[in-house]
């Protein structure tokens, strides 16, 4: 496939932590992982408990999100860190707020520029950049 | 109540290399070494006086063990050193540190000191490629973050400015007052060129909302500082610039993860150097505060307690923050306008207090008292900030 060759962004190096969440998104899931002991969700995945009183080892089990979400913050980057970007500036690198209660960075698409407002209802969609990786890119939410 | 550094420890001797765009052949441990001897001779103190150290290694030095690569350099080799891996809160946290180890009994004179190279001859590290690191760059750069810190600070700016209005033409403020200040200061990378709100607000945009004008530029430099028990302080030939209390705040490592992002770690510090100190807000004569963006700058200030939060607009319209001015703020014109070298740029804020509380400002001296003067430092993108208050014989 062409596109396998051409992609020419930084794509995320797997670790035992982070593959259930990329072979999810493979499948065009979300997930997020929770702990079993005391109950919220948590992003990045790790391996231990961060809640404030949990002390949870081997504790955090995968579970599915909504996929709904709001802008909490937003950029529109003109001078992106990595060459791969540059065909594509000006482009939105954003900070959602799930339903679940987690942040993420992701892209926004499909919104125009002007239209971004803080606050915005977004929901998750995907960009299947290699046969490998899915990114998880949030789009207007029923658009 | 818990123990305090309060006049514990005095700073007595600075040195600063000027910041520049690069400086070929120069690695960061020669350059700081140079800013160490220029600071050991300010003090009139020798090499073997030094007993302690906090050598923090610049962001592109790499492989650890750093006090010991610098003792070797030097020749300088204490009974005590460690670094303090602040990132930007480091030029605060060194003279913190130093002074906790002095209390201790760890050291009694200690030589802090931050390098940064720009080498043209050197190989460059490209950045924004690597996503190997779970708790970081995996989930960040797959989609595309803009260069430096510059897209991260423009996250908190775009918050800001959607909670409070405090758009491009009101944050310009700080650049322009800074401005004013660095062309006071022939140690300023601007010293030369004046700047306008029309041009901050006109220059091209990096990282919506943020323009360049609002932005540091990288520059190589270095800065160093020696902390002496106060007793051995008094016995030498500078006038000492006392320790009065500090903090350091560590809210989380990322915005994207953790708490509301327009808060400034700065605050949390703050509360812990106004205690130690006992002064507050009110009782600050100048201010030398961490600069990376205009938009840390607002943070800070309204997080430290000089206005409400969320009202730095309104306030500020009564605010000078130029050396001559009623709210004298970052008098050598700060990292934006004097010159940021990496890591050492918060350095330069403690330096540039230390000058303005001997009254040695030069052409950029504060004409009202500089008896009480305030210092943050700002590590990662409101990762980890850290807050000090540094006075004068009459301050104590």
């Amino acid at each position: 496939m062409a596109e396998q060759t051409e992609y020419k962004k930084p794509l995320p190096t797997l670790s035992n932590l982070s593959r259930p969440f990329w072979d999810a998104t493979k499948q065009h899931r979300l997930t997020f992982q929770r702990c079993k002991l005391c109950g919220p969700h948590v992003f990045y995945p790790r391996d231990i408990c961060p809640g404030p009183e949990c002390f949870g080892v081997g504790s955090m089990e995968w579970a599915e999100s909504s996929g709904r979400g709001w802008i909490y913050s937003y950029t529109i980057s003109h001078q992106p860190a990595h060459p791969g970007f540059v065909p594509e500036v000006p482009y939105v690198f954003a900070i959602v707020q799930l339903e679940e209660g987690v942040r993420m960075n992701t892209n926004i698409v499909g919104i125009e520029h002007s239209d971004l407002r803080i606050g915005m209802p977004v929901e998750v969609g995907w960009d299947d950049v290699t046969p490998e990786i899915t990114l998880p890119k949030f789009g207007r939410r029923g658009g | 109540m818990a123990g305090s550094l309060r006049g514990v420890a005095a700073i007595v001797g600075i040195g600063e290399l000027k910041p520049e765009r690069q400086r070929r052949g120069q690695d960061a441990m020669s350059l700081l070494s140079e800013a160490c001897y220029l600071a050991i001779q300010d003090a009139g103190l020798t090499k073997r006086d030094i007993d302690g150290m906090v050598m923090e290694p610049e962001l592109a030095v790499g492989g650890g063990g750093f006090n010991p690569k610098m003792a070797e350099h030097m020749g300088i080799f204490p009974r005590w050193a460690t670094s303090s891996d602040t990132q930007g809160a480091a030029g605060v946290c060194m003279a913190l540190q130093a002074a906790a180890y002095i209390q201790a009994g760890l050291a009694s004179i200690v030589l802090c000191g931050i390098g940064a190279a720009i080498d043209p001859d050197a190989p460059r590290r490209r950045g924004g490629g690597d996503a190997t690191e779970t708790a970081t760059t995996e989930f960040q750069n797959p989609f595309g973050p803009t260069v430096g810190a510059n897209g991260w600070y423009a996250l908190i700016a775009q918050r800001h400015e959607h909670l409070y209005g405090t758009t491009v033409d009101k944050r310009a403020k700080v650049s322009v007052d800074f401005r004013y200040n660095a062309n006071h200061n022939p140690m300023a990378i601007f010293h030369d060129t004046p700047l306008t709100v029309e041009e901050v607000v006109n220059s091209r945009v990096i990282a919506d909302p943020l323009h360049l004008l609002e932005c540091v530029m990288p520059c190589a430099g270095a800065c160093a500082y020696v902390v002496a028990r106060a007793d051995i302080a008094r016995s030498l030939r500078r006038q000492p610039t006392y320790i009065l209390g500090g903090g350091l705040g560590i809210p989380r490592n990322n915005l994207t993860h953790v708490g509301e992002i327009t808060l400034a770690p700065a605050g949390l510090a703050a509360r812990d150097a106004f205690r130690m100190s006992g002064y507050g807000p009110r009782d600050i004569q100048v201010r030398e505060i961490y600069d990376s963006f205009t938009i840390t700058v607002i943070c800070e200030m309204e997080d430290a307690g000089f206005c409400q939060k969320g009202e730095w607009v309104e306030w500020s319209k009564d605010q000078d923050f130029t050396f001559k001015g009623n709210f004298p703020t970052n008098t050598h014109g700060g990292n934006l306008s004097a010159g940021q070298a990496s890591t050492a740029g918060g350095c330069a804020q403690v330096t540039e207090a230390v000058r303005q509380i001997r009254r040695d400002g030069g052409d950029h001296q504060v004409p009202g008292p500089t008896d009480i003067v305030m210092v943050t430092g700002s590590g990662g993108t409101f990762a980890q900030q850290s807050t000090m208050i540094l006075g004068s014989e009459a301050a104590l």
